[in-house]
C-alpha cells in the first residue's frame, strides 16, 4: 500500500517505472517497436522525436489509454498493463486545453479528489495549495475562458499534481503557447517538478525544450528509442547518425573514414559511436566545431543570424558546399567577406556517403 | 463599374436587418394577427367579443373539451417519452462514437438526417405493419407512438446535439477526467453531461416542439393528440380550435425562447462543484 504523507504539495513520491518491450499496432502500422524505457523515482525524463515517432503513444501507453499488445509497464515494481488509467494514480497534462469548461480553476483542481471522495475541506484546501504552487491562487475562481493558454496549463498542472500521483505525464503541454510563456511555464515545471520529486515523462518535439528541462532525453524514431542520455551526452556523444541530426545543428561535411578516423577539411576526427567500415561519409560537424582562423579553408559568408550572445553565420566553400559556423556575437563579418575555416577536433558521427 | 465591391458573405447593413426582419416578420404575424382576430369575432357581422375565450372555462362546454384535454395530456406524454427516447438512445450513442468509434460519426449523421427526407406519410405506410407487433408486444397505449416519433424528431434532436458536441473537445476531456480517478459513470456524469447541457436542453425542447405539432403519424394511425383533437374540435367549434392552436403556438415560441437562451448562457460566475 503506498502512503500518502498529509503535507501540501512538497511531498515526495516519485516512483520507478518500468517499460519493458512494448508493442502497440494501429492496425497494420507498428507505433511502438519493443521500446524499453527505465525511470528512476523522482527523474525526468523527456521523450523526443519527430511526429509519429510514437512518443505520445508511449505516454499514452503508460497511462492507460492506449492497450499495448505485447510488454509490460510497471510502475513501482507492479506490473500495470491490466488496470485501467483511472485506477493507475498517474497525473496527466494534455496537449490540448483540457480544463472542464463548466468548472472554475478551483473545481477543476478539485476534481481528482472527489473521485477520490477527500473530504470536501481537506479538498478545497489541497486545490488552493496546489494553484499556489503554480501561482494561480488568485484566479481560483475563473473559467476556462477567462483563463490564457498559459494559465490554463498552469491550472492543468495544478490538477494533475493534487492527488499527489506516482507518475507526471506530460503530452506537449507546451506545444500550444507563444515562446515566450513557453519558456517560462517549462522552467516553472521543471521547478515544481523538483519541489516534489515526482517521476516524471515528457513528450515534446522540440529539442531545445527536452534538453532544458530533462535530466534524461530518449530521442525516438519509428517506434523505437534511438538513443537515451543526459542532454549532454546526447548532443557531445550521438550513437546514431540521427541522434546526431535531430539533436542540435549539424552540418553534413564530406571526408574519408580509414581505420576508426575520419578526415574532414584536412583534420583527423575521431568517429563517434559504432566502428563503421572505411570509405566516403559524410562527417556531422556541429556549428560549434568550426571556427574562423587566420588560416585554413577559403570561404565565403552568404548570410549571417544574431543570436543574442552567439552569432551563427552561413558560408560557402569553393565547391560549393554551404556551412552554418557559430561564433562569438562581436564578430562581425559583411556578406561576402572571405574567411578562413579549421575544425575544433572533436569526436563526430558519420554517415555513409553514396 | 461600381467602385464599391459588395463582399460575399458580408453582414448586412442595419437598413437591411430592419427591412429583412421586417419582411420575414410580417409573413409570420399575418397569420398569427389573423388568429388572434378571429378569435375575438362574432360571425360575420364585424363586431368582437371575448366570449369564445371565457368559454374555454364554461362547464357547459366542458364535454366539448375533454376530448382535447385527454389529447393534450396525450401529447404532453408522447413529448416526455419522446425525449427520453433522445436523451437514452441518441445521447449516449453519440457520445459513443465521438469518443471510440470516430469513423462511424458519418454513418451516424447519415442515419440521423435520413428521416427528414422521408415524407410523414410514407413513415407511416413503413410503420403501420411494425405497430401490430409493437401493439401485440407493449400494448396500445398512446406512448407506443413515441417510437414513431423518436425516428422523426432524430434528425433535430441530432444536430443539437452534435453542434455542441463538435464545440467541446469530448475524447480529451474524458481521458483527462478518467486520469484523475473518474470511472465511465463519473465522466458521463460530473464532466460530459454539464458540457452537454446546451445540446441536451435544445434537442429536448426541439422533440418537445416537434411533437406537440404533429399531425399526419397520429391521424393516420389512428390516434389521438392535440393537433388530431384540434382537427375534430375545429368541425364542431372553430374559435375553441384557434385558441388552442394559437396557445400551442404560445408554448413552442417559449420552447424555441428558452432554448436560444440556454445556449448563448455559458459559465462565468464562480459556483462551487460540489
Amino acid at each position: 500500500m503506498t502512503t500518502t504523507v498529509d503535507t501540501p504539495a512538497t511531498t515526495v513520491r516519485g516512483a520507478t517505472v518500468e517499460l519493458s518491450s512494448v508493442v502497440k499496432n494501429y492496425g497494420g502500422q507498428r507505433a511502438l517497436d519493443g521500446i524499453s524505457l527505465s525511470m528512476r523515482p523522482g527523474e525526468f525524463v523527456a521523450l523526443l522525436g519527430p511526429s509519429g515517432c510514437g512518443k505520445t503513444t508511449a505516454l499514452r501507453a503508460l497511462a492507460g489509454l492506449e492497450q499495448v499488445d505485447a510488454g509490460s509497464i510497471r510502475i513501482d515494481e507492479k506490473d500495470v498493463v491490466d488496470v485501467p488509467v483511472n485506477r493507475r494514480d498517474i497525473g496527466m497534462v494534455f496537449q490540448s486545453y483540457s480544463l472542464f469548461p463548466h468548472l472554475s480553476a478551483q473545481d477543476n483542481v478539485e476534481f481528482g479528489l472527489r473521485m477520490r471522495r477527500v473530504p470536501a475541506a481537506e479538498r478545497r484546501r489541497r486545490a488552493a495549495e496546489s494553484l499556489e504552487l503554480v501561482g494561480l491562487g488568485h484566479l481560483a475562481g475563473r473559467y476556462a475562458h477567462q483563463l490564457s493558454g498559459g494559465q490554463q496549463q498552469r491550472v492543468a498542472l495544478a490538477r494533475a499534481l493534487v492527488t499527489r500521483p506516482r507518475v507526471l505525464l506530460l503530452d506537449e503541454p507546451l506545444s500550444a503557447l507563444d515562446a515566450k510563456v513557453r519558456v517560462q511555464l517549462r522552467e516553472e515545471i521543471r521547478r515544481i517538478q523538483t519541489e516534489l520529486g515526482i517521476t516524471t515523462l515528457f513528450v515534446t518535439h522540440d529539442q531545445e525544450e527536452a534538453l532544458a528541462v530533462a535530466d534524461r532525453v530518449a530521442v525516438m524514431r519509428e517506434g523505437r528509442i534511438e538513443q537515451i542520455g543526459t542532454p549532454e551526452e546526447l548532443y557531445t556523444s550521438p550513437e546514431t547518425p540521427f541522434v546526431a541530426e535531430f539533436v542540435g545543428l549539424t552540418n553534413r561535411m564530406p571526408g574519408q573514414l580509414r581505420a576508426g578516423g575520419v578526415t574532414v577539411l584536412g583534420t583527423e576526427l575521431q568517429l563517434l559511436g559504432t566502428p563503421q567500415p572505411d570509405g566516403a561519409v559524410f562527417a556531422l560537424v556541429r556549428p560549434e566545431d568550426i571556427v574562423l582562423s587566420a588560416f585554413g579553408t577559403p570561404a565565403m559568408v552568404i548570410g549571417t543570424s544574431f543570436l543574442g550572445s552567439l552569432r551563427r553565420t552561413r558560408v560557402s566553400l569553393e565547391d560549393g558546399l554551404e556551412l552554418s559556423v557559430q561564433h562569438e556575437a562581436g564578430v562581425s563579418l559583411a556578406l561576402g567577406e572571405r574567411v578562413q575555416l579549421s575544425l575544433r577536433g572533436r569526436a563526430v558521427a558519420v554517415i555513409p556517403r553514396p | 463599374m461600381s467602385g464599391t465591391a459588395v463582399r460575399i458573405g458580408a453582414e448586412p447593413g442595419r437598413l437591411a436587418r430592419v427591412v429583412i426582419l421586417s419582411v420575414v416578420g410580417l409573413v409570420f404575424l399575418i397569420p398569427i394577427a389573423a388568429m388572434v382576430e378571429f378569435t375575438f369575432r362574432i360571425g360575420l357581422a364585424g363586431k368582437h367579443t371575448v366570449s369564445h375565450w371565457t368559454d374555454l372555462t364554461n362547464p357547459a362546454k366542458a364535454d366539448l373539451y375533454s376530448n382535447l384535454v385527454t389529447a393534450i395530456g396525450n401529447s404532453l406524454t408522447l413529448a416526455v417519452v419522446t425525449v427520453a427516447i433522445v436523451l437514452v438512445i441518441l445521447l449516449p450513442t453519440m457520445i459513443l462514437v465521438e469518443i471510440r468509434f470516430a469513423r462511424l460519426r458519418r454513418v451516424l449523421e447519415f442515419v440521423c438526417i435520413i428521416p427528414i427526407t422521408v415524407p410523414a406519410i410514407v413513415l407511416v405506410v413503413g410503420l403501420a405493419p411494425i405497430y401490430g407487433v409493437v401493439v401485440t408486444v407493449f400494448g396500445g397505449d398512446i406512448w407506443t407512438l413515441a417510437f414513431a416519433y423518436g425516428i422523426t424528431v432524430l434528425p433535430y434532436a441530432y444536430r443539437a446535439i452534435q453542434s455542441n458536441l463538435g464545440a467541446i473537445d469530448v475524447a480529451t476531456l474524458s481521458e483527462a477526467a478518467r486520469s484523475l480517478g473518474a470511472g465511465w459513470g463519473n465522466v458521463l456524469w460530473h464532466v460530459l453531461l454539464p458540457n452537454l447541457r446546451r445540446g441536451i436542453l435544445a434537442a429536448s425542447f426541439i422533440s418537445v416542439a416537434v411533437v406537440l405539432g404533429e399531425f399526419t403519424i397520429a391521424s393516420l394511425l389512428n390516434r389521438v393528440n392535440l393537433q388530431t383533437a384540434l382537427l375534430q374540435l375545429s368541425q364542431s367549434d372553430a374559435y375553441a380550435a384557434v385558441i388552442f392552436a394559437l396557445l400551442a403556438l404560445g408554448v413552442v415560441f417559449l420552447l424555441l425562447l428558452i432554448i436560444g437562451r440556454v445556449s448563448s448562457s455559458r459559465p462565468g460566475t464562480p459556483r462551487s462543484a460540489s
